[in-house]
């Protein structure tokens, strides 16, 4: 990651940062809890990426870990603990268990069986949520907001987003030293050529575990903020085509690049959001069926986009240094 | 435990079974032979469903609905393969998840746009509708038993293609090194398409016999799909003969499982732990057993590839 690049991130955040006073101003408060859930999601989805982009890792089970997380504060709140300080580091915790036992077993696999295994273990949580009838099983269960001793009130909306903002700050920050470290190193080498690293003495199965239980961890943070805003928990948000989307926002905004998840997530959601409103406007009643356009849109962002919405910033500013992804041939991940 | 009901969930085990081994076996051949990763497998299922559905109202015959709903799912396959995957192959398999993923979300919204959004019930003829007592005193559907049948023969005419036939010489010679088949003087291009069509009539076979048991639904073959995934993974992706042993056993697992877990439990805890724990576990059950699996053997049962 270049100085370019960390001004890139530096200015995506700031624009971030003047959504509430800006929504305050035009008397639009619908935007700031849009945009709140943009950031859960970005959160979700730079997680994904610090494994997929810089790791290899392809794991198509991400809303697992997001459903542990708000599972967590959803069963705190059940038994009405709603202590956010409580809630918050044991939902994180909890997803990093998860991911950890996912991890184990998924990592021993490679290319495509690890595409399937942790989609198929995702599945199984998605089932197990279901089947808690305790918890609501299908329909889900209602969740109060935590508390944080009164320093912060997520019941207003504007501190909730920024919360949200500073959470993905911080975990940005993290990220950007981890892969410049050592072990990120390590984690992006085996990416590489992971033979290499083997035979240079690395147990290149530890630092991946490692790496993906980190990125379970904070997808679990993303999961608690994500009950918090909707104060709602429901085996739906660890439907397998949210894992989807959460890939799709990592490869839109561009993989291997610590804001391009957050790009993409926006790209993502806003597209979700107005897409059915463009599709009206050509022909009424059309907008239902909005995933008839967009279903064509992620293949041709698949087939076309390289580098996602991060190269399309980076090649127009730094014409020599392209931020697109790093390739990533067939057969390992 | 009721020996009759334990051999009732067996029968239905079996068929839930064979109906996976239909789906897993296009989803496997087309992993083996191309090296692509179809996530839209599920819709093929989704779309012989509806197409049967639609023929058999059509012809008002329930068989020459059926069976005229195959080639027009070959139809739907070869053109699914020339438009939108053929582009695919040479991609990773991240390209192929998420662009699949994308075709997923287009052809939900077809059935919706084409079809409706409500869910179609297909009733069975008078023929189909009865029971029979296989053993004395457990009458059975006869439609799950045609199920089973059916399922068993075009496992039966999958094993003939693909091991005595020139088509399955190259499948099988396509599996190993597909580049040599192509340069063999093969045609390649077709081989493919073949290959899919063909993986698409059983997954639209699999929807068509689903069709009168559940209902026909946009997105229905979808949670079809990642059990179908568990058993290729299970059977060793590529092994047609891996997954059909692995479809069985989940097909049997789940089923029997969700009967006889609880019960079970209930030997074991108390009542009121055994009947929360009971379904948690049973849903659980085939992902633990792929767990397991996996840990004695990373590449499942069966593994047809070393690459």
């Amino acid at each position: 990651m270049n100085n370019r690049q960390i001004w890139l991130t530096l200015i995506t955040l700031a624009l971030f940062a003047v959504v509430p006073p800006l929504a305050a101003i035009f008397d639009q408060p619908f935007y700031v809890d849009m945009l709140a859930r943009v950031l859960i999601l970005a959160l979700a989805a730079v997680s994904l990426d610090f494994i997929l982009g810089y790791g290899g890792m392809v794991s198509f089970g991400h809303a697992a870990y997001m459903g542990i997380g708000a599972y967590t504060v959803g069963i705190f709140s059940f038994y009405g603990i709603d202590n956010g300080f409580i809630q918050f580091p044991l939902a994180m915790a909890a997803s990093a268990l998860v991911g950890l036992i996912f991890g184990a077993m998924s990592l021993r696999t490679s290319g495509v069986y690890f595409i399937m295994i942790t989609l198929a273990f995702a599945q199984m949580l998605y089932f197990l949520g279901i089947s808690l009838e305790e918890f609501g099983g299908d329909d889900g269960m209602t969740a109060a907001r935590s508390e944080f001793a009164g320093l912060v009130d997520l019941n207003d909306s504007s501190q909730f987003y920024y919360l949200v903002l500073a959470c993905l700050a911080l975990v940005l920050f993290i990220l950007h030293r981890l892969v410049r470290s050592r072990f990120g190193m390590v984690i992006r080498a085996s990416r590489t050529n992971e033979k290499r690293m083997q035979a240079m003495g690395f147990h290149t199965y530890r630092y991946k575990l490692a790496g993906f239980t980190i990125a379970a961890s904070i997808c679990g943070l993303s999961g608690a903020l994500f009950a918090n805003l909707n104060e709602f928990v429901s085996p739906d948000i660890m439907h397998w085509t949210r894992s989807g989307e959460i890939m799709i926002m990592v490869i839109m905004g561009g993989m291997g690049t610590l804001i391009g998840p957050v790009l993409g997530a926006a790209g993502f959601l806003l597209l979700e959001e107005y897409l059915p409103q463009w599709m009206e406007i050509f022909m009424t009643n059309a907008g239902e069926h909005w995933a008839i356009i967009m279903g064509p849109i992620l293949i041709a962002i698949v087939l076309f986009g390289r580098g996602g919405i991060h190269a399309l910033f980076a090649r127009k500013w730094f014409p020599r240094r392209s931020g697109a992804r790093n390739g990533g041939g067939k057969g390992h991940g | 435990m009721d020996p009759l009901l334990l051999l009732e969930q067996s029968f239905n085990g079996l068929q839930f079974g064979v109906m996976l081994f239909l789906i897993a076996a296009g989803l496997t051949l087309v992993f083996g032979v191309m090296d692509l990763v179809n996530l839209a497998h599920g819709s093929l299922v989704m779309i012989g469903a509806y197409l049967a559905t639609t023929l058999v109202a059509w012809t008002d015959s329930f068989l020459l609905g059926m069976i005229l709903a195959l080639p027009a799912t070959f139809v739907v396959g070869a053109l699914v393969e020339v438009v939108a995957l053929r582009t695919l192959y040479r991609r990773d398999h991240l390209d192929q998840v998420l662009a699949t993923f994308g075709l997923i979300l287009f052809f939900n919204e077809v059935v919706r746009i084409v079809w409706g959004p409500i869910s179609l019930y297909s009733g069975l003829p008078d023929y189909l509708s009865g029971h029979v007592e296989i053993i004395p005193g457990a009458p059975y559907p006869v439609f799950r038993l045609l199920i089973i049948a059916v399922g068993l023969a075009v496992a039966g005419i999958i094993y003939l293609i693909v091991a005595h036939t020139r088509l399955g010489m190259l499948i099988r010679a396509g599996a190993s090194n597909n580049e040599m088949v192509g340069a063999l003087g093969v045609n390649i291009k077709s081989l493919f398409t073949l290959v899919f069509a063909l993986g698409a009539v059983f997954a639209g076979l699999a929807g068509m016999m689903l069709g009168p048991l559940t209902s026909v639904e946009s997105g229905m073959g979808e949670p079809l799909l990642i059990l179908a995934f568990v058993v290729i993974i299970i059977g060793g992706i590529g092994s047609i003969r891996g997954a059909f042993i692995a479809a069985i056993v989940i097909g049997m697992v789940d089923t029997v499982g969700r009967i006889f877990l609880p019960v079970l439990l209930r030997a074991v805890v108390s009542d009121a732990a055994a009947d929360t724990a009971g379904p948690a576990l049973a849903s659980m059950l085939i992902y633990i057993l792929m767990a397991a699996i996996l840990v004695v053997r990373p590449r499942g049962l069966f593994p047809a590839r070393t690459g």
